[in-house]
């Protein structure tokens, strides 16, 4: 089977430690966590660190918790872990509807949210989630820590905005009342990548639209959003017709490329599909009624 | 460097390169050769072992990453009793035909039961999602999963009764 | 020697029972290989360990066609763990950069001239473990001259195409060969005559089987004896042995190949590639054993595709729908070589079997097959030698033909399928169907589905649907059927070879004193149960326990010579072997019976497992029994060898053909084209059934190949031609999820040729489900054209009335 070129190991006692080793080795380390994308591009010598560092023993940094206003979700959490919070499930039902639908069983009992964020595919659920809860990271380096709002962690795809000896350490989503979520996703195949997958929360005021939030993945939406789509909702009042609109800006501005799961045209009309449906749950929710 | 990991409740140690892939560690450096592999790309299962009690692709795996912690595979199913009722569902529902996959779907299938002790069938086939199976349509894996839940609870509450 | 007949098949319920408690023949029993697979003890090709053991790795193009300018190999060379580096070149010294396909064409071993698809072996490194021979394969440089590549088989015979096989002399196009088969006339005259004609172009895609095991091989040569033992992942080990003598010029009884455990099939391990060959040469140049097992990319990228078959189809038909004649054009794409495994004289394999299951007196096809810049391949993944295709074609075209007649498809096929009446049935193109009850099994499938009140949902959906306000998001319900006749068990050898050999197999039964018993096959499983089923088999005949009759397969040295499993030829061929083998020991134990009773054979009757005297059942004999006294002193009469053994070659008279009717439930997603599976029935009629459970397990992992190649699977290639299914990230099978709970039925319509009526199932449900998915996606959508897989986006575009070529790249 295909076999990564070599590389040193080590491993990091704590988040300090990590950050001190990723220093020393100046770049040409890597983080390894659940390693469920990053060791399959080295066994595909697609990367190849010089060192990795292995973080699996910061068990500190897996925990789901309310935390003030916020929801604070520690970066070595499994996806399983986000799947079966009770605390996202109280306050947001598109988690558990997106990590139904990442991968599979075992890769979620291994893989991290942490991870998923920083390896930046341009497929992957969970920065659609966190965009479209325009929640933030939290970074740490040898020089304290920041925290980056997720709209803008990503530079691009496989790039984010953590350095070479930075780490991030949590995600934090602002907890809203009268918010209902939801996650949909077509998929050719369970466990496949998403053909296009879109997430949203709606935060009601009566049957106005006081906050909102879009995430859409796998279609190239720049900051994995789209702000005018959501302005286009915010304030108004709730109808089909607006989530409509909203869904179809959503479908115009996304930038999907055509490859086996489905031409441009597909995908664009399929974002304003997801869109829509998860608009139209997230109301539903919001207003505490089934979706 | 030098790994030592408890495999099937047994220690083990070696000196092995950090790229070493876990399942490599298992069948070549151990001699397990019960887990098995059939792809590179963490999808199809076949390589399926228990980390700390938990499923995982062992071919997305180091052993380094597996250093100091505990691994069960196939081999440490079956007890002195004789086998797991999981593995003997495998058998009297014909769960298997190749057997390729079977080791991988076998561990699934037993943390599933740790779990969940009595499955419906849609949560046997989201739990065992990650395990391809080229030969059974699943019809049987999904039966012979059941089949061990059903023995599971009569052997739980002969033991009650007692 | 007085023969007596062959038992009938009884039904499972009567079958007396062993002392273990499974039945003395025919009937459910658990699987004897079982104990060893749960327990992580299968020995697959992988597990072996030599001591001394070296690793192969290949290097691949990168290309799909360019020119090999240079390789240079001194880097890997000069790697401290490598211990041999072979290049086309050192293969040509050798004369063996080139060997010959099963279809009588040439394939590189590795690439000398040119490369001529993506993936195709460039270069071999020998090393002490795997991970240095893939490491060194990084330090192998090759300078290429890239060409214009052959992607699209459609252009593949345009004049300025650029020429796949210059390697073969006079060589000025990329067309491989034109065959036909049918009565062209006749058809031409049904067609003049139709009512209405139909016609519909469908891709049949190409696609894989990818065994859950990838391919490989441990060999080693011993130089002090001269002896090969290849170790390797083969349906065929018999014959892959007649080939290595002729490609490497080894001979053969210095050959041994065995085949352990093989993790599934399906065809792509019937071929001889070039990595199994290379570990023999990596064998032959450093003296150690050799192991090469390809990663996945290497398994879909290289070996053995499946399909690829572009077809125009015509169905004439009157004005009430009762076929008149069929007629189709195929472009066959076999890639860079032609490699397909098929009979000799059947370059489109038995595809001829085109008209299906219905009565109409004219057919005609003519197959044109190509050379483009793709793998080699074309017959595999449990296609019964491209029945799968011819199914298809047949099954689309009538369901064509249904759409626009707007009849209902289940009361057209119901019209046209032959009648029980008719068997022996001589087809059109020459195929002689043995035995069958169609509409009984077309009823049986309607019954079990509840055909009519699916058809009432149906139109009641789409009622509802048709309301000004309906929910445009509900899903939208189609029903598909499917009806197949399968020819398995290839075959007689007057008309099927492979390379020469005949495709006859050979067994052999020998009863050991104590009434325990071996029995050895030229067939090789790969998860059939073979070491169950033929135990049974020889258990039907002769009663002994199944528990004590071992089967012995997978090695040359100690098994008989026979063509092995593919074609689902195993229970026809080799099976009607084991159970003449076993009537060869009841007639001979018969004749010892006599001389231990002192009394004539004709007093003696037969009673399950035992002869015993007529009017006195306390004097007879058992066969274990009997076995004691063959090897034992007392004195046979003249002409009767001691021992109770029986060797056999069966040479079937005829293919059996196994047929069954499928019919398929789905929901569809208007909005994002998601396909749902909501039932699956299938009726499956393969003649007494050996091992229900067994057989029920065939059927279900083919109906899952069906939901595969309907809804996801598919290799495709870019401009380039370069793969794009090439991981199980791209190439998808289905899972748990995508597969319904599968409901069987069943007919019993026995073979009149075979020796215990059995048919073969193997492929069956792989040949006869794609297109019940497929009707059924079509049926949903109310479109009548549009090729698999239908995934999400291919199903949208086609409910759009824009639907995409399978092959190429979506663009």
């Amino acid at each position: 089977m295909q076999v990564p070129a070599p590389f040193e190991y080590q491993r990091a006692g704590s988040v300090d430690e990590a950050i001190a080793l990723l220093a020393r080795s100046g770049g040409d380390a890597r983080l390894v966590a659940g390693g469920h994308s990053l060791l399959p591009m080295m066994k595909l010598r697609l990367a190849r660190p010089e060192t990795l560092v292995d973080i699996n023993g910061l068990s500190d940094l897996e925990y789901v918790k309310v935390d003030g206003d916020e929801i604070a979700i520690g970066a070595m959490t499994r996806h399983v872990g986000v799947l079966e919070s009770a605390v996202l499930a109280e306050h947001y039902r598109i988690f558990a509807e997106a990590e139904r639908v990442i991968a599979d069983p075992l890769v979620r009992n291994r893989g991290t949210v942490g991870g998923s964020l920083c390896q930046a595919d341009p497929s992957e659920d969970l920065s659609a989630v966190f965009a479209a809860l325009k929640g933030r990271a939290v970074i740490r380096s040898a020089s304290g820590t920041r925290s980056v709002d997720l709209r803008a962690f990503h530079l691009g795809p496989y790039e984010t905005v953590v350095g070479d000896a930075e780490i991030v350490v949590e995600v934090r989503v602002p907890i809203r009342p009268h918010t209902g979520s939801a996650y949909e996703k077509v998929e050719r195949r369970a466990g496949d990548w998403s053909v296009a997958a879109a997430g949203a929360f709606v935060q009601l005021r009566g049957d106005t639209i006081d906050d909102v939030g879009i995430g859409m993945t796998a279609v190239g939406a720049a900051h994995f959003t789209c702000e005018e789509a959501e302005d286009s909702l915010r304030g108004g009042p709730v109808s089909p017709e607006a989530i409509d609109e909203a869904a179809r800006i959503c479908g115009q501005r996304c930038n999907p490329s055509a490859d086996q799961r489905g031409p441009v045209d597909y995908k664009r009309h399929l974002v304003s599909v997801l869109v829509a449906r998860a608009l139209t749950r997230s109301v539903a929710r919001a207003r505490g009624e089934a979706a | 460097m030098r790994v030592t990991l408890t495999v099937n409740g047994a220690e083990t140690t070696a000196d092995v390169e950090p790229r070493l892939l876990l399942v490599h560690y298992l069948r070549d450096v151990l001699g397990l050769t019960g887990t098995h592999w059939g792809c590179d790309t963490s999808n199809c299962g076949a390589c399926t072992v228990w980390l700390d009690g938990v499923p995982i692709k062992s071919c997305t795996t180091l052993a380094a990453m597996a250093d100091g912690h505990e691994v069960r595979t196939v081999e440490g199913l079956a007890s002195e009793d004789g086998l797991d009722p999981v593995q003997q569902g495998f058998v009297e529902e014909h769960g298997l035909q190749c057997g390729f996959c079977t080791p991988g779907m076998m561990m699934t299938a037993r943390a599933l039961l740790d779990r969940i002790p009595d499955p419906d069938e849609a949560t046997i086939r989201e739990a065992i999602s990650g395990n391809l199976c080229r030969c059974t349509g699943y019809e049987n894996i999904v039966r012979a999963i059941r089949w061990a839940a059903r023995h599971e609870a009569e052997r739980t509450s002969e033991e009650a009764a007692v | 020697m007085t023969t007596t007949d062959m038992p009938a098949a009884p039904s499972s319920d009567t079958v007396p029972r062993s002392p273990a408690g499974n039945p003395l023949g025919f009937g459910h029993m658990l699987r004897k290989e079982d104990a060893r697979f749960v327990r992580g003890q299968g020995h697959y090709v992988d597990d072996v360990r030599l001591p001394g053991m070296l690793h192969g790795a290949i290097l691949r193009s990168s290309y799909a066609h360019a020119r090999v300018v240079s390789i240079d190999t001194s880097a890997a060379e000069a790697h401290p763990k490598v211990k041999a580096v072979i290049t086309g070149k050192i293969l040509e010294t050798l004369n063996l950069a080139w060997m010959p396909t099963l279809s009588g064409d040439v394939t590189a071993v590795l690439a000398t001239d040119k490369v001529r698809f993506h993936g195709q072996e460039v270069a071999f490194v020998v090393a002490e473990d795997e991970y240095s021979a893939r490491d060194a394969l990084e330090l192998i440089e090759v300078e290429y001259e890239p060409l214009p590549a052959v992607v699209d088989a459609t252009h593949a015979l345009d004049p300025d195409a650029p020429i796949i096989r210059d390697d073969l002399e006079g060589r000025t196009d990329n067309k491989i060969y034109d065959w036909e088969a049918g009565d062209e006339a006749a058809c031409d005259e049904a067609f003049a005559k139709a009512d209405v004609v139909v016609a519909e172009d469908l891709v049949y895609p190409r696609v894989h089987p990818a065994p859950m095991e990838t391919c490989g091989a441990v060999a080693h040569m011993d130089k002090v004896t001269g002896k090969l033992t290849i170790w390797t992942t083969t349906q065929a080990p018999h014959a892959h042995r007649t080939v290595y003598a002729l490609v490497a010029g080894l001979p053969e009884h210095k050959i041994q190949v065995i085949s352990p455990d093989i993790g599934g099939g399906f065809g792509n391990k019937v071929g001889i590639y070039p990595g199994y060959v290379l570990a023999i040469v990596g064998s032959i140049v450093t003296g150690a054993p050799v192991k090469w097992m390809e990663d996945r990319s290497e398994n879909l990228m290289s070996t053995s595709f499946a399909r690829d078959y572009h077809m125009h189809g015509e169905i004439a038909a009157t004005k009430d729908g009762k076929i008149l004649a069929l007629r189709v054009r195929v472009l066959a794409d076999h890639g860079a070589f032609n490699g397909v495994a098929q009979p000799t004289k059947f370059p489109a394999g038995f595809f001829h079997i085109f008209t299906g299951s219905y009565d109409y007196p004219a057919a005609h096809c003519k197959v044109t097959a190509v050379y483009t810049n793709k793998a080699l391949g074309g017959v595999a993944y449990a296609c019964s030698f491209r029945i799968t295709e011819a199914v298809y074609l047949v099954e689309r075209m009538v369901n064509c033909l249904a759409f626009e007649l707007k009849q209902d498809p289940a009361e057209l096929r119901m019209k046209n399928l032959l009648r029980p009446e008719q068997f022996p049935y001589m087809s059109p193109t020459g195929w002689e169907y043995d035995s069958g009850d169609y509409p009984r099994a077309l009823r049986e499938a309607m019954r079990i589905a509840g055909y009519e009140e699916l058809r009432r949902e149906q139109a009641s959906r789409r009622a509802a649907a048709a309301q000004p306000g309906a929910d445009p998001t509900a899903p939208l319900m189609g029903i598909g059927l499917s009806f197949f006749t399968e020819g398995v068990g290839a075959g007689p050898r007057k008309h099927m070879d492979i390379l020469g050999l005949g495709m006859a197999d050979g067994c052999e039964l020998r009863i050991h004193p104590t009434g325990k018993a071996q029995l050895r096959l030229s067939v090789q499983t790969q998860g059939q149960g073979h070491e169950t089923t033929f135990a049974q088999i020889v258990s039907h005949v002769i009663g002994l326990p199944p528990e004590d009759i071992e089967v012995i397969h997978g090695d040359t040295d100690n098994t008989p010579f026979g063509l092995g499993t593919y074609g689902s030829r195993s229970t026809p061929v080799s099976g009607a072997a084991a159970a003449v083998a076993a009537q060869r020991i009841k007639d001979k134990a018969r004749v010892i019976a006599a001389a231990a009773l002192e009394c004539s054979v004709d007093d003696l009757e037969w009673e399950h497992g035992r002869w015993f005297v007529r009017g006195d059942p306390t004097q007879g004999k058992t066969i274990a029994e009997l076995a004691m006294i063959a090897h034992g002193s007392l004195e046979l009469p003249e002409g009767v060898e001691g021992h109770l053994d029986a060797s056999v070659v069966y040479n079937p008279p005829n293919l059996t053909y196994p047929f069954g009717a499928y019919i398929c439930v789905v929901d569809v997603d208007p909005q994002t084209g998601q396909v749902k599976v909501r039932r699956f029935i299938a009726v499956d009629d393969c003649g007494p059934r050996i091992n229900p459970m067994i057989v029920e397990g065939q059927i279900h992992g083919g109906l899952a190949d069906g939901i595969g190649m309907a809804l996801m699977e598919v290799i495709a290639f870019d401009r380039d031609g370069n793969n794009l299914g090439g991981s199980f990230m791209d190439y998808l099978l289905p899972t748990s999820m995508e597969c319904p709970s599968w409901e069987l039925g069943q007919t019993v319509t026995p073979s009149p040729h075979h020796p215990i009526g059995v048919k073969g199932v193997g492929e069956s449900a792989t040949v006869g489900s794609p297109p019940a998915v497929v009707n059924a996606v079509l049926d949903a959508l109310q479109v009548r054209s549009a090729d698999m897989p239908f995934t999400p986006a291919m199903t949208w575009r086609a409910l759009e009335g824009r639907p995409m070529r399978p092959d190429l790249a979506i663009e």
